[in-house]
Protein backbone atom coordinates (compact mmCIF):
# COMPACT_ATOMS: atom_id res chain seq x y z
CA UNK A 1 0.00 0.00 0.00
CA UNK A 2 2.96 2.30 1.13
CA UNK A 3 4.83 1.37 -2.41
CA UNK A 4 1.93 2.02 -4.22
CA UNK A 5 1.29 5.31 -3.22
CA UNK A 6 4.63 6.10 -3.26
CA UNK A 7 5.09 5.00 -6.89
CA UNK A 8 1.52 7.27 -7.63
CA UNK A 9 3.84 10.53 -5.58
CA UNK A 10 6.84 9.62 -8.16
CA UNK A 11 4.53 9.61 -11.15
CA UNK A 12 2.62 12.49 -10.54
CA UNK A 13 5.96 14.57 -9.28
CA UNK A 14 6.82 13.62 -13.36
CA UNK A 15 4.14 14.79 -14.81
CA UNK A 16 4.31 18.19 -13.05
CA UNK A 17 8.08 18.23 -14.27
CA UNK A 18 6.92 17.25 -17.79
CA UNK A 19 4.51 19.65 -17.97
CA UNK A 20 6.85 22.34 -16.79
CA UNK A 21 9.17 21.73 -19.23
CA UNK A 22 6.39 21.69 -22.04
CA UNK A 23 5.53 25.18 -20.68
CA UNK A 24 8.48 26.48 -20.24
CA UNK A 25 9.70 25.11 -24.43
CA UNK A 26 6.56 27.34 -25.20
CA UNK A 27 7.61 30.47 -23.65
CA UNK A 28 10.68 29.55 -24.93
CA UNK A 29 9.48 29.23 -28.68
CA UNK A 30 7.66 32.88 -28.29
CA UNK A 31 10.74 34.45 -27.09
CA UNK A 32 12.73 32.77 -30.03
CA UNK A 33 9.98 34.47 -32.43
CA UNK A 34 9.86 37.77 -30.89
CA UNK A 35 13.59 37.66 -31.95
CA UNK A 36 12.99 36.88 -35.59
CA UNK A 37 12.42 40.22 -36.66
CA UNK A 38 15.06 41.10 -39.64
CA UNK A 39 16.42 44.11 -38.39
CA UNK A 40 18.74 44.46 -41.54
CA UNK A 41 16.37 44.29 -43.97
CA UNK A 42 14.05 46.80 -42.24
CA UNK A 43 17.49 48.99 -42.38
CA UNK A 44 17.65 49.10 -45.76
CA UNK A 45 17.29 51.99 -48.16
CA UNK A 46 16.39 50.78 -51.71
CA UNK A 47 15.35 47.23 -52.85
CA UNK A 48 18.95 45.67 -53.94
CA UNK A 49 19.69 46.63 -50.33
CA UNK A 50 16.59 44.76 -49.00
CA UNK A 51 17.52 41.62 -51.55
CA UNK A 52 21.04 41.30 -49.70
CA UNK A 53 19.71 41.29 -46.13
CA UNK A 54 17.34 38.69 -47.07
CA UNK A 55 20.52 36.65 -48.43
CA UNK A 56 19.47 36.59 -51.93
CA UNK A 57 21.93 38.35 -54.80
CA UNK A 58 19.51 39.89 -57.20
CA UNK A 59 16.20 40.39 -57.88
CA UNK A 60 14.49 40.19 -61.32
CA UNK A 61 11.45 41.93 -62.60
CA UNK A 62 8.55 39.76 -63.17
CA UNK A 63 5.19 40.10 -64.97
CA UNK A 64 3.60 37.72 -63.14
CA UNK A 65 3.73 39.89 -59.77
CA UNK A 66 0.75 42.39 -59.91
CA UNK A 67 0.33 45.31 -57.51
CA UNK A 68 -2.93 46.40 -56.62
CA UNK A 69 -3.63 49.78 -55.10
CA UNK A 70 -4.85 53.34 -55.96
CA UNK A 71 -2.74 55.52 -58.76
CA UNK A 72 -3.44 58.27 -56.21
CA UNK A 73 -3.31 58.17 -52.31
CA UNK A 74 -4.99 60.93 -51.11
CA UNK A 75 -3.72 60.19 -47.95
CA UNK A 76 -0.02 59.07 -47.28
CA UNK A 77 -1.00 57.67 -43.50
CA UNK A 78 -3.46 54.59 -45.22
CA UNK A 79 -1.99 53.47 -48.92
CA UNK A 80 -3.91 50.34 -49.31
CA UNK A 81 -1.52 47.74 -51.40
CA UNK A 82 -2.25 44.44 -52.15
CA UNK A 83 0.12 42.16 -53.82
CA UNK A 84 -0.46 38.77 -56.19
CA UNK A 85 2.17 36.80 -57.30
CA UNK A 86 1.59 33.66 -60.08
CA UNK A 87 5.13 32.71 -59.98
CA UNK A 88 5.01 28.68 -58.54
CA UNK A 89 6.36 28.15 -55.30
CA UNK A 90 6.33 31.75 -53.83
CA UNK A 91 7.81 31.15 -50.58
CA UNK A 92 7.41 35.24 -49.11
CA UNK A 93 6.09 38.75 -50.20
CA UNK A 94 7.24 41.95 -49.16
CA UNK A 95 6.18 45.61 -49.73
CA UNK A 96 8.84 48.41 -50.20
CA UNK A 97 8.12 51.74 -50.64
CA UNK A 98 11.44 53.23 -52.23
CA UNK A 99 11.23 56.67 -50.90
CA UNK A 100 10.17 55.96 -47.51
CA UNK A 101 12.98 56.88 -44.79
CA UNK A 102 13.29 52.74 -44.85
CA UNK A 103 12.76 51.09 -48.02
CA UNK A 104 11.13 47.89 -46.74
CA UNK A 105 7.28 48.26 -44.87
CA UNK A 106 6.24 44.55 -44.46
CA UNK A 107 7.36 41.17 -44.92
CA UNK A 108 5.18 37.76 -44.98
CA UNK A 109 6.23 34.23 -45.39
CA UNK A 110 4.04 32.60 -47.50
CA UNK A 111 3.55 28.68 -46.16
CA UNK A 112 1.94 25.90 -48.25
CA UNK A 113 -1.87 25.92 -48.56
CA UNK A 114 -1.81 29.81 -48.45
CA UNK A 115 -2.28 31.60 -51.44
CA UNK A 116 0.68 34.19 -52.95
CA UNK A 117 -1.64 37.06 -52.12
CA UNK A 118 -1.58 39.87 -49.43
CA UNK A 119 -3.50 43.09 -48.73
CA UNK A 120 -2.52 45.84 -46.09
CA UNK A 121 -2.15 48.99 -45.11
CA UNK A 122 1.00 51.13 -45.83
CA UNK A 123 2.48 55.30 -45.02
CA UNK A 124 3.48 56.76 -47.65
CA UNK A 125 6.16 59.59 -46.89
CA UNK A 126 5.51 61.24 -50.57
CA UNK A 127 5.04 60.13 -53.95
CA UNK A 128 6.89 56.84 -54.54
CA UNK A 129 7.87 53.47 -56.77
CA UNK A 130 6.24 50.91 -55.06
CA UNK A 131 8.02 47.84 -55.33
CA UNK A 132 6.29 44.05 -54.27
CA UNK A 133 9.37 41.48 -53.99
CA UNK A 134 8.77 37.96 -54.15
CA UNK A 135 10.86 34.86 -52.90
CA UNK A 136 9.57 31.98 -55.49
CA UNK A 137 11.71 28.72 -55.67
CA UNK A 138 14.87 30.03 -53.99
CA UNK A 139 14.99 33.11 -56.46
CA UNK A 140 14.07 36.79 -56.57
CA UNK A 141 11.38 38.67 -58.51
CA UNK A 142 9.73 42.06 -58.39
CA UNK A 143 7.07 44.35 -59.72
CA UNK A 144 7.30 48.52 -59.63
CA UNK A 145 4.44 50.73 -59.12
CA UNK A 146 4.74 54.47 -58.50
CA UNK A 147 1.32 55.80 -56.09
CA UNK A 148 1.17 59.49 -56.55
CA UNK A 149 0.29 60.66 -53.01
CA UNK A 150 -1.43 64.25 -52.38
CA UNK A 151 -0.64 64.40 -48.52
CA UNK A 152 2.59 62.49 -46.70
CA UNK A 153 2.21 60.32 -43.81
CA UNK A 154 5.03 60.70 -42.08
CA UNK A 155 4.82 64.45 -41.39
CA UNK A 156 3.42 66.07 -38.19
CA UNK B 1 -2.94 45.55 -23.00
CA UNK B 2 -4.03 46.31 -26.21
CA UNK B 3 -7.07 46.30 -27.46
CA UNK B 4 -8.66 43.15 -29.18
CA UNK B 5 -8.31 42.91 -32.87
CA UNK B 6 -11.22 42.25 -35.23
CA UNK B 7 -10.99 39.20 -37.36
CA UNK B 8 -13.46 37.95 -40.19
CA UNK B 9 -12.58 34.54 -41.08
CA UNK B 10 -15.20 33.47 -44.47
CA UNK B 11 -15.38 30.40 -46.79
CA UNK B 12 -15.21 31.57 -50.13
CA UNK B 13 -15.35 28.31 -52.78
CA UNK B 14 -12.64 26.04 -50.96
CA UNK B 15 -10.85 29.14 -49.19
CA UNK B 16 -10.66 30.79 -45.91
CA UNK B 17 -10.65 34.37 -46.25
CA UNK B 18 -9.75 36.22 -43.71
CA UNK B 19 -9.60 39.78 -42.53
CA UNK B 20 -7.72 41.27 -39.73
CA UNK B 21 -8.15 44.52 -38.23
CA UNK B 22 -5.57 45.45 -35.21
CA UNK B 23 -5.40 48.27 -33.02
CA UNK B 24 -2.16 49.69 -32.74
CA UNK B 25 -0.58 53.27 -32.69
CA UNK B 26 2.50 52.07 -35.08
CA UNK B 27 4.11 54.89 -34.09
CA UNK B 28 7.63 55.27 -36.95
CA UNK B 29 10.12 57.18 -34.49
CA UNK B 30 10.39 60.09 -37.20
CA UNK B 31 7.47 62.29 -35.38
CA UNK B 32 8.20 65.14 -33.01
CA UNK B 33 5.82 66.21 -30.32
CA UNK B 34 4.98 69.48 -29.54
CA UNK B 35 8.22 70.33 -27.61
CA UNK B 36 10.72 68.93 -30.47
CA UNK B 37 11.42 65.46 -28.75
CA UNK B 38 11.49 62.32 -31.28
CA UNK B 39 8.04 60.16 -30.35
CA UNK B 40 9.78 57.13 -29.83
CA UNK B 41 8.85 53.85 -32.31
CA UNK B 42 6.23 51.75 -31.19
CA UNK B 43 4.83 49.11 -33.96
CA UNK B 44 4.32 45.70 -34.71
CA UNK B 45 6.94 43.54 -35.62
CA UNK B 46 5.83 39.84 -36.05
CA UNK B 47 2.20 38.51 -36.56
CA UNK B 48 1.74 34.95 -36.84
CA UNK B 49 -1.73 33.13 -37.79
CA UNK B 50 -2.40 29.38 -37.21
CA UNK B 51 -5.10 27.06 -38.27
CA UNK B 52 -5.29 23.72 -36.80
CA UNK B 53 -1.98 24.12 -35.01
CA UNK B 54 -0.44 24.96 -38.36
CA UNK B 55 0.95 28.78 -39.83
CA UNK B 56 -0.83 29.88 -42.99
CA UNK B 57 0.69 33.02 -42.81
CA UNK B 58 3.87 34.97 -40.90
CA UNK B 59 5.14 38.32 -41.09
CA UNK B 60 7.56 40.79 -39.99
CA UNK B 61 6.88 44.46 -40.01
CA UNK B 62 8.36 47.69 -40.11
CA UNK B 63 7.42 51.26 -38.65
CA UNK B 64 5.86 52.16 -42.06
CA UNK B 65 2.84 49.83 -41.70
CA UNK B 66 -0.20 52.33 -41.07
CA UNK B 67 -2.34 53.09 -37.75
CA UNK B 68 -4.36 50.61 -36.50
CA UNK B 69 -3.22 47.56 -39.03
CA UNK B 70 -5.14 46.15 -41.78
CA UNK B 71 -4.24 42.55 -43.30
CA UNK B 72 -6.06 40.25 -45.16
CA UNK B 73 -4.66 37.05 -46.61
CA UNK B 74 -5.90 33.55 -48.40
CA UNK B 75 -5.39 30.09 -46.99
CA UNK B 76 -6.97 26.04 -48.18
CA UNK B 77 -7.94 23.71 -46.47
CA UNK B 78 -10.07 24.93 -43.47
CA UNK B 79 -13.61 24.07 -43.40
CA UNK B 80 -16.17 26.25 -41.30
CA UNK B 81 -16.47 25.72 -37.67
CA UNK B 82 -13.05 25.99 -37.44
CA UNK B 83 -10.74 28.75 -35.85
CA UNK B 84 -8.28 30.87 -36.88
CA UNK B 85 -5.58 32.25 -34.29
CA UNK B 86 -3.59 35.46 -34.54
CA UNK B 87 -0.95 36.93 -32.28
CA UNK B 88 0.74 39.83 -32.85
CA UNK B 89 4.13 41.47 -30.70
CA UNK B 90 5.27 44.76 -31.18
CA UNK B 91 8.93 46.22 -30.47
CA UNK B 92 7.67 47.00 -26.87
CA UNK B 93 7.18 43.03 -26.37
CA UNK B 94 3.37 43.70 -25.76
CA UNK B 95 1.43 40.70 -26.97
CA UNK B 96 -2.24 39.82 -28.38
CA UNK B 97 -3.70 36.99 -29.47
CA UNK B 98 -7.12 36.75 -30.97
CA UNK B 99 -9.10 34.24 -32.13
CA UNK B 100 -12.14 34.32 -35.31
CA UNK B 101 -14.30 31.20 -36.14
CA UNK B 102 -14.45 30.17 -39.78
CA UNK B 103 -18.19 30.91 -40.90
Amino acid sequence: MKQSRRDLLAASGGVTVMALAASAGLFKSGDLHAQEWNKSAFDTKNLQDTVKAFGGSGAAESKDIAITSPDIAENGAVVPVSVTSKLGKTESIAILVEKNPNALSAAFDIPGGTEPFVSTRVKMGQTSNVHALVKADGKYFYATKEIKVTLGGCGG
Amino acid sequence: MADPMKIRANMMGDKVVVKVLMAHEMETGQRKDSAGKTIPAWFIQNVTATHNGKTVLSAQWGPAVSKNPFLEFRFSGGKAGEKVIVTWTDNKGDKRTDEATIA
